[in-house]
């Protein structure tokens, strides 16, 4: 399982890359708003992978983190003014973690189909939380009216009100959550979780606490996810529960399972082509009157890409070669060669 | 003697109605080979089990070193010294035979909470995987895929995995099950020469081995313990003769 992706990946990952940057540069407001989802949908697909390709852990409540953050975000600022990101970052990262820890504690000590239930259980509870209460409008949702912005002292540094600003802090924000994930998965850490992933019983029997590293990676992934729903939440300014209930989770894991799981930048992938098809799909011009039931089309994607690549759009281009040698570990032995 | 490192007091383990493991009591000492031998169904690895901390026993109590382990979980058994291999190979079948046994010796870390600097930038759990993988006689494999290595191979992978956590009690059960001569020729030399050092407990059915390395033997039959001596005591006991080795064996 390497992490550290081969050059076609890293080639696809910086044309992806490149062609959402210049979005703004090309595009109008509906284009512009369409990449920064792809951006925020590949950050959260990254956050699943974490726990699904590389801690083996299926999430099906993962939703629940992206759309607490968005709440978490329009709760914090203020109603007539804009929230400075350097406070409301934090702070949302700290309260998702927060209760990620609290939900993971429990989840995690259950595994295989019992997992994805409960985590669906307290996705759907959060869910209720916010549809049922009078929290930032129940089930109508809410608004941010002023977008964040980065200041200090008086010099604002970055406005989200500027959809192009926004786009690019996004982009800038998946390049080093990629980064920082490819940066764990190869440390001791990150070789324990894909030990726990591949055979947890016996990573217990090499002396691995492994709860207490399951929990971690838990965190880790709801830190992550809510780094997604704090962007998402910018684009339109509008929150409501949908943003956590298990379709979102649902279609995370689509995403994550369309890119190739296990790869890190597979999810990336899944992401942008997920939501361009669903754009394509929608288009009357382009595919007549399935436009009004585009998610036959979308099936129809899913489906042919599941059942011909076996490793997702991305698990060939040297993402995840499993059945091959770890170039980072044959390393490790040193000089010592046969 | 000495006090032994690992003690057993009437340690029972029944799964509903049957009682694989009936009232055992055992010590096991450093410098000694223990070699517990009986017929398939015996309560041989359910022993082992129980030992580990894979399974809680029914009844009994088990110490190391003087302090009750009996509860434990597995994995901090394992922190305290206590290293077992599998009957039914156990590895990461994905990674590469380096990987596997990288992982073992990792487990050593004080903490693998580390986040930062690659793991294989650890000279300390390089140097160890390095030495557990030549040990067993499985450098030439480090870098192929375990999966794919061949069955006896995958034996030789279950005990270097155990060498690189560098246990103090190591638990073997039935490594040489599938080994060519070479290899167990290898394995009962090394088992030799870890036995200085180490409390070695060892499950075999392969007689020529069993007598190569053993230095008490433990016939279990119907989970309980018929009888423990020397491997002459027990050659020459009229009760194991007539209840399990019969006489062509000896």
């Amino acid at each position: 399982m390497t992490v550290v992706p081969r050059w076609p990946a890293l080639l696809l990952l910086a044309a992806v890359a490149i062609g959402l940057a210049l979005v703004p540069v090309f595009g109008e407001t509906y284009a512009i708003k369409v990449a920064t989802r792809m951006i925020v949908f590949a950050i959260f697909a990254m956050s699943l992978d974490l726990l699904l390709g590389y801690t083996g852990l299926v999430s099906f409540g993962h939703a629940a983190f992206f759309g607490l953050a968005a709440y978490t975000l329009q709760i914090y600022s203020p109603e007539y003014e804009a929230v400075n990101i350097a406070l409301a970052l934090p702070v949302v990262i700290g309260v998702t973690a927060f209760v990620g820890a609290l939900i993971g504690a429990l989840v995690v000590r259950t595994s295989g189909i019992y997992f994805i239930m409960v985590t669906l259980a307290f996705a759907q509870m959060m869910f209720y939380f916010f549809h049922d209460s009078q929290i930032a409008g129940g089930s109508d949702g809410a608004y941010i009216w002023v977008k964040p912005v980065l200041a200090v002292g008086e010099t604002i540094l970055i406005d989200f009100e500027d959809r192009a600003t926004l786009l690019w802090f996004a982009l800038g924000l998946m390049l080093a959550v990629y980064g920082l994930l490819i940066m764990l998965l190869r440390s001791p850490f990150g070789q324990v979780i894909q030990g726990i992933k591949v055979n947890e019983h016996r990573m217990r029997a090499l002396g691995y606490d492994t709860y207490r590293y399951k929990l971690v990676s838990y965190v880790i992934s709801a830190a992550v996810a809510s780094l997604a729903g704090f962007v998402y939440a910018c684009i339109d300014g509008y929150i409501s529960p949908e943003l956590l209930g298990w379709k979102e989770s649902g279609i995370g894991l689509a995403m994550v399972i369309l890119g190739g799981m296990g790869t890190l930048f597979g999810p990336i992938v899944g992401a942008v082509a997920f939501i361009g098809v669903e754009e394509l799909a929608r288009e009357r011009e382009l595919v007549g009157f399935l436009a009004d039931h585009f998610q036959i089309i979308m099936g129809c994607f899913v489906i042919a890409v599941v059942l011909m690549l076996r490793n997702g759009l991305a698990g060939s281009l040297g993402g995840a070669p499993r059945a091959k040698p770890d170039p980072v570990e044959t390393e490790v032995p040193g000089g010592e060669k046969p | 003697m000495s006090d032994p490192v690992l003690a057993t007091r009437g340690v029972s383990k029944s799964f509903g109605g049957l009682h694989a493991v009936r009232d055992v009591t055992l010590d096991f000492h450093t410098g000694q080979v223990d070699v517990v031998i009986g017929p398939n169904g015996a309560g041989k690895t359910t022993l082992i089990n129980l030992l580990s901390g894979d399974l809680p026993p029914s009844a009994g109590r088990i110490a190391f070193r003087g302090r009750d382990i009996t509860t434990m979980p597995p994995h901090r058994i394992s922190q305290l010294g206590i290293g077992r291999s599998y009957q039914r190979t156990n590895i990461f079948p994905e990674f590469t035979c380096m990987r596997n046994v990288w992982l073992a010796a990792q487990s050593r870390m004080r903490s693998s909470m580390r986040f930062i600097r690659p793991a294989h930038h650890r000279k300390d759990v390089a140097a160890r995987a390095e030495r557990a993988i030549d040990l067993a006689g499985l450098s030439h494999r480090a870098d192929t895929v375990a999966a794919t290595v061949s069955h006896g191979e995958q034996r030789q992978l279950e005990v270097a995995m155990l060498l690189a956590t560098e246990p103090e009690v190591l638990l073997l059960d039935e490594p040489l099950a599938g080994m060519g001569p070479e290899e167990t020729a290898n394995i009962v030399a090394l088992i030799n020469r870890l036995k200085a050092t180490h409390c070695v407990v060892l499950i075999e059915h392969d007689m020529d081995a069993v007598f190569a390395v053993a230095d008490r033997l433990t016939v279990m039959v119907n989970g309980t313990v018929l009888e423990t001596g020397t491997p002459d005591q027990i050659r020459e006991s009229q009760t194991v003769r007539e209840a399990y080795l019969g006489d062509e064996m000896i």
